[in-house]
């Protein structure tokens, strides 16, 4: 793949189970905007079976690529039907998002097939003859305007950064398929695994008390969860906290975790990484707590305070308690 | 089965970060550096590996700011070599650069399995794993949360989103993004580290950037626009705690 590439944009449907999850639509709506720009045309990629292209009717073409290695979702069966589809388009653009599919194929492709890569971000537009993309760095703490140049570029874009309304678009595409079924891919599907069942649902709570690595050790967690015990509801948190085992996966709040939307969302020690803002941006009240004042979560956060939470954690039980 | 785990310093990202006055980069001089927490992750799950099958392991990374800080406590958590690959690594270097310079190396010192960080904060044009094994033309998968050896294959769980998994088997030589250990990374006594310090072994081999590798121009680096965001509530712990019992209260979720 080389700068001589057409002016057409590639999303990549990131469909593993169920329904295209909404950050498809997401990057279509985007997509569309982009391939208006260059003059070319929008194609999606999807994987195994047709089941809800009639919602793709926002693209000019969807390309299905079937396989038995391409039923469930398989990193090297993904990679090697990519391959074939962009071999047959060469776009200017692919599109995919921050989740586990750009982690895994983005990049790798733009290495692979001489493109250049893009990731976190958040905003993307056409300048003259190139790309401009604006992307979230340093945990958002900084962003970096990057010029992607005339090369086909990959851009992962992180979900929620552009609406999904311009990509909702009910129809049903001219629809290309291929046969992968004789391709080698480097990679065996052996299970989805759904998530542990507990009595413990952090989505059906109109309050949440949750924390983030502040909480700074799992010795700390006792703390936090007579507050919540206090206030009668559970204890959630951000990745790190569960990464480092000091809670169990299920009381997880982010993007891969739960997607939770209570009336309050108490926040301690958390910074507000983009993963962790996907599950919980949509609460009625966000109330930060952090010590650091620039942490990100203070940008979607209603109110906020840099009190550490050490000392304002045991005021909250004295009051709630009393 | 040879591991070789790919490691990186990266700014601390509880401290205040300033642009350089070119306006493309940090301001490196006063930042301090750590390791980057997903890649002591990846060095956790080899070390894990090792124990429970057996596996020879190696830290490998660029010579940046006190990178033998993590070298050293490396060794000192039981890894068996350390590798510094020494050069001209000043400033923010992309990590296709990054991977070429690791892929130079491990084409001379095959590994069956690479394990590396599933991200890092400032990788701008995208992630070590799945560009690494690109370039050596190896299979890959990111967002890992568990690794099993299974025959002459491993099974590799990722997170795909919504706390669902998936298993896949895939043949080695493998690169992998870890996401998270098996277990929390391991802590080692400042005791161990200063043994593995007066020990040595951090082995220097010259490196460069060499072969071809693509990034997108940084044409400037700012810190995000505030948009208004939160109300600020200042004062004593006790007054803050109250306003924000006041709001809960306000929103009829406490029982007064």
């Amino acid at each position: 793949m080389s700068s001589n590439t057409s002016n057409d944009v590639v999303v990549v449907s990131e469909r593993i189970s169920g329904g295209h999850p909404d950050v498809t639509y997401e990057l279509i709506g985007k997509g569309r905007e982009i391939a208006k720009a260059l003059g070319g045309n929008l194609h999606c990629v999807v994987f195994g079976s047709d089941e809800g292209v009639d919602s793709l009717g926002g693209c000019d073409q969807v390309h299905l690529v079937t396989a038995d290695s391409l039923d469930a979702y398989n990193a090297g069966a993904w990679e090697e039907a990519l391959v074939l589809v962009l071999a047959e388009v060469n776009p200017r653009l692919v599109l995919t998002s921050t989740g586990t599919v750009g982690l895994d194929l983005s990049a790798a492709l733009a290495n692979r097939l001489g493109g250049v890569a893009a990731s976190y971000v958040v905003e993307l537009n056409v300048e003259g003859e190139t790309l401009v993309a604006v992307a979230q760095l340093y945990g958002g703490k900084l962003m970096a305007e990057a010029d992607l140049g005339e090369m086909c570029a990959f851009v992962s874009v992180i979900p929620g950064s552009v609406s999904g309304d311009a990509g909702r678009i009910t129809g049903v595409p001219e629809i290309k398929t291929y046969d992968m079924s004789g391709t080698k891919v480097s990679m065996s599907h052996v299970s989805l695994n759904e998530p542990e069942r507990s009595g413990i649902d952090i989505t059906a709570s109109e309050l949440l008390v949750s924390i983030g690595r502040g909480i700074g050790g799992a010795s700390n967690i006792e703390m936090a969860q007579e507050l919540a015990d206090a206030l009668g509801v559970p204890l959630s948190a951000s990745r790190p906290v569960i990464d480092q085992g000091w809670l169990p996966k299920f009381h997880q709040v982010g993007k891969s975790g739960k997607k939770v939307k209570p009336k309050v969302y108490l926040a301690l020690g958390i910074s507000g990484a983009p993963e962790h803002l996907e599950g919980m941006r949509s609460a009625e009240m966000i109330i930060a707590c952090n010590t650091d004042p620039g942490a990100p979560i203070f940008e979607v956060a209603h109110y906020g305070t840099t009190v550490d939470l050490f000392d304002l954690v045991p005021e909250l039980i004295d009051l709630i308690g009393s | 089965m040879k591991i070789v785990v790919a490691m990186r310093q990266i700014a601390d990202l509880v401290e205040e970060l300033e642009v350089d006055s070119a306006g493309t980069d940090i301001d490196r001089e006063f930042v301090k550096f750590v390791s980057n927490e997903w890649d002591e992750a990846a060095l956790e799950e080899a070390l894990c590996l090792k124990e429970t099958v057996g596996a020879e392991v190696t830290v490998i990374g660029l010579d940046e700011v006190d990178f033998d800080q993590s070298l050293f406590g490396a060794l000192a958590k039981g890894a068996d070599h350390a590798v510094k690959l020494v050069g001209d690594f000043d400033g923010w270097i992309s990590t296709s650069a990054r991977a070429e310079i690791l892929a130079a190396w491990l084409r001379d010192n095959p590994a069956d399995l690479v394990l590396t960080g599933v991200q890092a904060a400032d990788d701008l044009d995208g992630q070590l794993a799945g560009i690494l094994a690109a370039k050596l033309g190896a299979a890959h998968a990111a967002v890992v949360v568990g690794v099993e050896p299974d025959g002459d294959a491993i099974k590799v769980i990722q997170e795909v989103g919504g706390g669902v998994t998936i298993t896949s088997r895939a043949a080695m030589p493998l690169v992998l993004g870890i996401q998270a250990a098996r277990q929390t990374p391991r802590y080692v006594p400042i005791s161990r580290i200063r043994q593995a310090m007066t020990a040595g072994g951090i082995q220097s081999v010259p490196a460069s950037v060499s072969g071809s590798s693509s990034a997108p121009k940084v044409l400037r680096l700012f810190a995000p626009e505030s948009k208004g965001g939160a109300t600020m509530m200042t004062g004593k712990p006790a007054e803050v705690a109250a306003q924000i019992v006041d709001l809960i209260k306000a929103k009829g979720l406490i029982r007064s």
